[in-house]
């Protein structure tokens, strides 16, 4: 039992991020060693600008490290081919969807896209994980609905619905709070929660709700200007790590509850 | 609908400038009609007519969904990514270019088949420059700009070769730039479906792409997509389309951008399992009924179908507009 929970889906090696030019390679973060263990709910929090989009884009093969690797179920990203590399690895992006005419059902049922025939025909095994899906997700009512009739809430449980639909071992979410009032980014977080409990899948999320994640998340990967540091919250909290997140002329970290509090 | 499509084509085939009674039409397509001439309009005239109508509205249909699709917009369509500019170009140089090339050539040139090469030819290389440009640039809405691009150095080509050229040219050029479903003999119509075939059969292999691309490109690349393939057999299968039916029935506008809106509005779907054939029925259903018109039931004239596809055409773009607010692909 214990050698399954010290499976380790997503690890990196000594990686760079960044943007590499003809000239030189502009570095965004550098030696970023990180393991993230299936079924954990992970949250990566840093500073606007810091490099959470560009260590998330790295890490989902949009673009290309500048140094060290990535392993997803110890074999590189690299040596994967397309529609294996979405078997082990789904997306939920800030970018809107390009057609919200699609059905709740329909963008849902896209997410099986990796395992359906030349002609995208869903076969009875493909049903039943919509189905599961749909139910995990609590979206059942809104299944005949089209993406333009939903809220802004409804539309990111969809799009999270679709990620688990594709039935990977890690899911990746960029920002997924964004836009969404307190209550249902408590909600969303919650609800990753309970995912990746429930299904063993391991969930990375980047957020600025450092104090719902704190209180959420398995680990927590920080990133800061000099390093990139991850353990669960509470080694993070007592090591002092949240102190290092911002500037610290406006806001200190209060590691009694937790939060940040306004400096007066 | 496949009902709708095979009534309009028998309504097609029996209209015309010689009034023909319905009875003898449905005996001489079985084969055993007394009046030969009749006979000889209805086989050789009509039917490759209706035949071609059917191509060419559902061919340019499709190429339009393909176009909306990958580019992610709702006013895309075959002329917008330069492909009809291309092969207007090639025949412009032909016609218009023939009085300025030399007079020897001018006689092999103007032939019909002549016309149709440069303008598979032209569109062909429009697309090709497109296509190294796409393969350089990543952005999908900068490709369309550059096929935009691409229409408007044409139609200044086009421009400046009919300012000094010939009025007999000219005509010639204005003539073919009206578009003809007519011209077509059984021969060059079977070359036509060949190439078409090849088009459509690209385009049901990418039902899945298209699917995905309608959630973006990045989505559909996390979908295992590969992007640049799909992408590239989906422009590929639209040149095939808009470029020869361009070449065979003249730049026919409108339809590849009204059909695809037109079908959506009526399913209320995106799902291109759906759309694909529906787009190729209802395209082939407003091209006959579009020629139907054309013809002017009853009488000697016969109007030019690109007046009509775009009478029929423009009121829908801009009741799009219009509606934008609620408007959906």
């Amino acid at each position: 039992m214990t050698k399954v929970e010290q499976h380790i889906v997503l690890e990196t090696k000594n990686l760079s991020v960044g943007y590499a030019s003809k000239k030189e390679a502009n570095i965004v973060a550098g030696s970023i060693n990180i393991a993230l263990q299936k079924g954990q709910l992970v949250g990566l929090v840093g500073a606007n600008g810091i490099g959470k989009s560009t260590l998330l884009r790295t890490l989902t093969n949009v673009q290309k490290p500048l140094q060290g690797e990535i392993y997803i179920n110890s074999k590189s990203i690299l040596d994967y081919t397309s529609v294996e590399l979405a078997k082990q690895l789904s997306l939920v992006l800030t970018e809107q969807i390009a057609s919200k005419n699609l059905s709740v059902f329909e963008l849902v049922a896209l997410g099986r896209q990796p395992y359906t025939n030349w002609v995208g025909n869903l076969s009875q095994e493909d049903l039943v994980v919509i189905e599961k899906t749909l139910q995990q997700t609590n979206i059942d009512f809104l299944r005949e609905k089209k993406c333009f009739e939903l809220s802004d809430g409804q539309l990111q449980k969809v799009m999270i619905a679709r990620a688990l639909a594709q039935d990977t071992d890690l899911i990746i979410l960029d920002e997924p709070t964004t836009h969404l009032d307190m209550y249902h980014k408590a909600y969303i977080l919650k609800l990753l929660q309970k995912l990746a409990k429930e299904t063993g899948k391991t969930i990375l999320f980047s957020s600025h709700e450092i104090d719902l994640a704190i209180q959420l998340c398995d680990t927590m990967i920080v990133m800061s200007k000099n390093e990139v540091v991850s353990g669960t919250p509470c080694k993070l909290i007592s090591k002092g790590t949240f102190n290092t997140l911002f500037p610290e002329d406006l806001i200190a970290f209060d590691e009694k509850t937790g939060s940040f509090r306004v400096r007066k | 609908m496949s009902i709708v499509l095979v009534i309009c084509f028998f309504v097609n085939i029996s209209l015309g400038s010689v009034s023909i009674p319905t009875k003898e039409i449905f005996k001489s397509l079985i084969g055993g009609i007394d009046n030969e001439s009749w006979e000889y309009i209805i086989q050789n005239y009509r039917l490759p007519k209706a035949f071609t109508a059917i191509l060419v509205g559902s061919g340019l249909g499709i190429s339009g969904l393909l176009m909306q699709t990958l580019f992610r917009n709702p006013l895309a369509g075959p002329f917008v990514l330069g492909i009809s500019s291309g092969a207007s170009l090639g025949v412009a140089l032909v016609i218009l270019g023939s009085g300025i090339f030399g007079g020897v050539f001018a006689s092999v040139l103007v032939s019909k088949w002549s016309v149709v090469v440069a303008a598979s030819l032209g569109s062909f290389l429009v697309l090709l420059a497109v296509m190294i440009v796409s393969s350089k640039v990543r952005d999908t809405m900068a490709i369309l700009i550059i096929g935009l691009m691409f229409g408007s150095i044409t139609s200044a080509v086009v421009s400046v070769l009919s300012y000094f050229s010939s009025a007999e040219e000219l005509q010639q050029y204005i003539f073919w730039g009206f578009g003809s479903l007519g011209n077509l003999s059984w021969h060059e119509l079977f070359i036509f479906f060949l190439i078409y075939l090849v088009g459509i059969l690209m385009a049901i292999a990418s039902i899945k792409g298209l699917n995905t691309l309608l959630l973006g490109e990045n989505y559909a690349k996390s979908l295992g997509l590969k992007l640049k393939q799909s992408r590239l057999i989906i422009i590929i299968a639209t040149s095939l389309l808009a470029g020869t039916i361009t070449a065979f029935a003249g730049p026919i506008a409108f339809i590849g951008l009204a059909i695809p809106h037109m079908t959506r509005q009526i399913f209320h779907t995106s799902n291109h399992k759906t759309l694909l054939p529906a787009v190729f029925l209802f395209g082939a259903i407003v091209m006959l009924i579009c020629d139907c018109i054309a013809q002017l039931p009853t009488s000697d004239y016969t109007l030019p179908i690109n007046a009509i596809t775009s009478l029929v055409g423009a009121p829908v773009v801009i009741w799009l507009l219009v509606r934008k607010r609620k408007m959906f692909f």
